[in-house]
């Protein structure tokens, strides 16, 4: 188990690598000045080219990739070129909004999905499992700004009962675990637990599916075994796998949705990444596709470990 | 009178006073996505000036924000009077307000206004701040060096003489140096407790997502004390998400709601407040060799195809159709002989005379942009430019570029590769002072890179009037001058020029005492809160 475990780490630095060498240019290569967030429109060439100095952007590619990279390591992200802010300290805010959001969203979306695809699996043909894969569905093809909006209308602005956006109402700085607080973040969950609760649903109803299938399921009832008894079996066997797809799910939820993180306000780092594409501010975004980077690579390992420690199979291959 | 009685009237006198000082909380949703910078010179163009500007600080010479029924003018800030030396034209005097107080209780002298000069031009003082350089340097390009003449008196030297400087000293934010040496001579730290001189005071911020600000009671123009407990803005780019929450009642008040929500925002009993204000929407036309605006037929022609009244009904009444490329009734509007109303017949004609028809349109391209800051509802509003050129026999392409693609573009001038063979863009302007307004978009030596007369512009006649603007010294000749220059933008129509934008607000019908000025910049001094 122990080598199994650092052959998984010992993947992560090529990878990190590439990741770092791929975001940096398709950064560069996008057109527009990260120059045009801190000069006025009409600042002169001299002034422009003397800024372009000091950020370094006067140096050839290569260079700044290498110097960047350099930083990077020692954990020095840089400095936004728009706030003038620290990119660690930016980035760091926004993972934690994120996280408080995105934790709540995997709960609901893996409760539900696990539910609605464990009954249509199990019950596969009957008008349950036709409801629950209509839910499913839905789920997965609904826009989610849009919901986003649907659910402001309603909740917010017909029926008062929750915010329209915000993370408290004295910003995340004063953030508390009461329910002036926590009635911020429900909307903006909900709205996000949507996509990973469609997309675990139907990997669930078709994993479990295909287990009640195979001939194991046959044998053990053969064996007189009841109903739950059998169903232990199936999640058991199904686990594995709606693991690695939760564990890609929280990756695409901690990068925050661009979309719904705007629709509510919410300051987490979609809502910081789609500021930062607006105003070009490089080293924000190298910073914060990285670090985001970073997380899906952590639990890619993080899901392989606990994969290896579920199923030996895993662990043999 | 008894002591008692002194006592009772005493507070009774301080019940009533109270209230005054104490009129409730006002909530701003802002379209820009961070707080703006807060050490002084300000980010975040217009929409920072206005509110983390003004509010906490003051400039030398300020705008004048108490009046909506006429364009707004320079009046008095910290310097209670300014002069040109009668014999050298290049050389101003100062003359400071006396006993002004920094928030933090320092004394505002001719050191601290040469103290700031040097936080943004001179890049080897310990308080040189580029951030705030990078936003302040070009705006006061005629300074050429400063002095400390007593204590409330300065002088700034230009590089050549320039009438224009007043509007160019109204940009420079006076932050408090006491303040920047107390926080350890750093403007991180001075950022998150910032101290000016003006009527507000930051008294809680957290980045990207709010900002809390109190009334300067110890402000030096009694009549601008603000009156309201609390003023709190929030930023809020999707227009969705404003309009939202002013409805949840999250907010009282958000900056540019688009217009297709305005009318159901009115009809919840909110209040839509618009007014002129120095902005244009208009398309700035090429004159490098080639460009078919080049002929004077063309361009007006162009004016006179298109529909403003029609392009109104479109915005739901959020425009004020162009009249010059200054919105009517404007003091530098002069009297211009070309009228821009739709002729079809007189449109057909002169383009005839060109040489095109509908049977034989002129085919060029012009640079759009799907948003912007200013640029209003750029993708309809264009789309029905081109149809109304169509009529004529003016056919347009369209080379749409992301907004800060096109600011870069303009930048680099219309025969760089950049700007694709467009022989015109699509590009909102600032016009409230003469170099913002009317210099540099054509003066000769202003074309890329030196500046951003875009389309390489040059007659030796506009540059004659622009040399006078900078050496008439009299507001007064300077209007007429100022005139004379719009009139020729009209007269040669210069431009195509199309509509204004109203600045609108939604708010609460709460929000009480609010003048919305003609100007890019707003007072929330008068402002309080109804019960």
């Amino acid at each position: 188990m122990f080598r199994y475990f650092l052959k998984r780490l010992a993947y992560v630095a090529p990878v990190a690598l590439g990741v770092s060498f791929f975001c940096f240019l398709l950064v560069h290569i996008a057109p527009g000045d990260p120059l045009t967030s801190v000069l006025p429109p009409d600042a002169s060439a001299a002034q422009q080219e003397e800024m372009r100095k000091i950020y370094g952007f006067d140096k050839p590619l290569p260079v700044q990739f290498l110097l960047w990279l350099w930083k990077a390591l020692q954990g020095d992200l840089g400095v936004s070129i728009a706030t003038g802010r620290p990119v660690a300290l930016e980035v760091g805010k926004a993972v934690g909004n994120t996280l408080i959001i995105a934790l709540l969203a995997m709960v609901i979306g893996f409760v539900l999905g696990c539910l609605f695809g464990f009954i249509s699996g199990y019950f596969k043909g009957s008008w349950l499992d036709r409801l629950s894969s209509g839910i499913a569905m839905l789920g997965v093809s609904v826009p989610h700004y849009w919901l986003g909006m649907v659910m402001v209308v309603v909740f917010s602005v017909q029926l008062g009962w929750l915010p329209p956006g915000g993370a408290g109402p004295d910003g995340s700085g004063a953030w508390k675990w009461n329910w002036e607080h926590v009635r911020y973040m429900i909307l903006p969950a909900l709205t996000m637990s949507v996509v990973p609760m469609g997309i675990i649903a139907r990997t669930v109803r078709a994993l479990v599916a295909d287990i009640m299938a195979q001939d194991f399921v046959t044998a053990l009832r053969a064996k007189g075994l009841l109903d739950r008894g059998v169903l232990t079996h199936v999640i058991r066997n199904a686990a594995p796998t709606a693991l690695a797809v939760m564990g890609l799910q929280l990756g695409y939820l901690l990068g925050g949705s661009i979309l719904i993180e705007t629709v509510f306000s919410w300051p987490g780092t979609g809502f910081l990444l789609g500021n930062a594409i607006f105003q070009r501010d490089l080293p924000l975004l190298q910073g914060a596709i990285l670090v985001l980077a970073m997380f899906f690579v952590g639990l890619n390992v993080l899901v392989d470990i606990v994969q290896g420690l579920i199923d030996p199979r895993v662990r043999r291959q | 009178m008894t002591l008692r009685l002194k006592a009772l009237l005493a507070a009774t006198f301080l019940a009533t006073a109270a209230p005054a000082l104490a009129q409730g909380t006002l909530r701003i949703g802002m379209t820009a996505s961070d707080i703006p910078l807060t050490t002084g010179q300000t980010d975040q163009g217009g929409e920072g000036m206005r509110f983390m500007g003004y509010t906490v600080y003051d400039g030398l010479i300020n705008w004048d924000l108490s009046k909506a029924d006429k364009p707004s003018d320079l009046v008095p800030g910290l310097a209670s009077k300014w002069s040109v030396d009668a014999a050298d034209k290049t050389k101003w005097t100062f003359e400071l307000r006396q006993g002004v107080k920094f928030h933090d209780g320092s004394e505002f002298t001719a050191e601290a206004v040469v103290w700031n000069l040097d936080k943004l031009l001179k890049n080897d003082a310990p308080q040189f701040d580029q951030r705030q350089s990078a936003q302040g340097r070009s705006r006061i390009p005629a300074v050429a060096s400063y002095k400390v003449i007593d204590k409330y008196k300065v002088e700034i030297t230009t590089k050549s003489p320039d009438a224009t400087l007043p509007y160019q000293i109204a940009w420079v934010m006076i932050s408090s140096p006491a303040q920047w040496e107390k926080l350890g001579k750093s403007w991180d730290a001075f950022a998150k407790t910032p101290s000016g001189t003006g009527p507000w005071k930051l008294t809680a911020f957290t980045p990207r997502e709010r900002a809390e600000l109190s009334p300067f009671a110890e402000y030096w123009d009694k009549a601008r004390v603000p009156k309201l407990d609390k003023l709190i803005l929030l930023p809020l780019p999707e227009a969705n998400a404003r309009a939202a929450a002013l409805r949840a009642g999250q907010v009282d008040w958000i900056e540019a709601p688009s217009p297709d929500l305005v009318p159901s925002l009115k009809g919840a009993g909110f209040q839509i407040v618009t007014n002129a204000y120095p902005h244009n929407w208009t398309w700035h036309l090429s004159r490098v060799e080639g460009s078919p605006w080049n002929d004077i037929r063309i361009r007006k022609a162009a004016n006179l195809a298109v529909d403003r009244e029609g392009l109104k009904e479109l915005l739901g009444g959020m425009m004020i159709p162009a009249q010059g490329f200054y919105p009517p009734g404007h003091q530098w509007f002069g009297n211009p002989k070309f009228k821009l109303t739709r002729d079809l017949t007189e449109a057909k004609k002169l383009l005839a005379e060109a040489g095109y028809s509908v049977a034989k349109p002129l085919v060029t391209k012009i640079l759009i942009s799907p948003s912007g800051s200013g640029q209003m509802q750029p993708l309809p509003m264009n789309e029905f430019v081109q149809q109304n050129l169509a009529e004529i026999g003016i056919k347009i392409d369209f080379e749409v570029v992301e907004w800060n693609t096109l600011i870069n573009i303009w930048r680099a001038g219309a025969k760089h590769e950049s700007s694709r063979g467009g022989t015109g863009m699509n590009y909102t302007y600032f016009i409230q002072d003469p170099f913002t307004g009317v210099i540099r978009h054509l003066q000769c030596n202003l074309a890329p890179p030196a500046g951003t007369n875009w389309g390489y512009y040059c007659d030796p006649e506009m540059d004659k009037l622009f040399t006078e603007i900078r050496n008439t010294f009299d507001p007064a000749e300077q209007t007429k001058v100022m005139q004379k220059i719009h009139e020729k933008y009209v007269d040669e129509a210069l431009f195509l020029m199309v509509t204004h934008d109203v600045n609108p607000r939604a708010m609460s019908p709460k929000v009480k005492g609010f003048v919305q000025a003609q100007n890019w910049f707003q007072d929330f001094s008068p402002i309080y809160m109804a019960k």
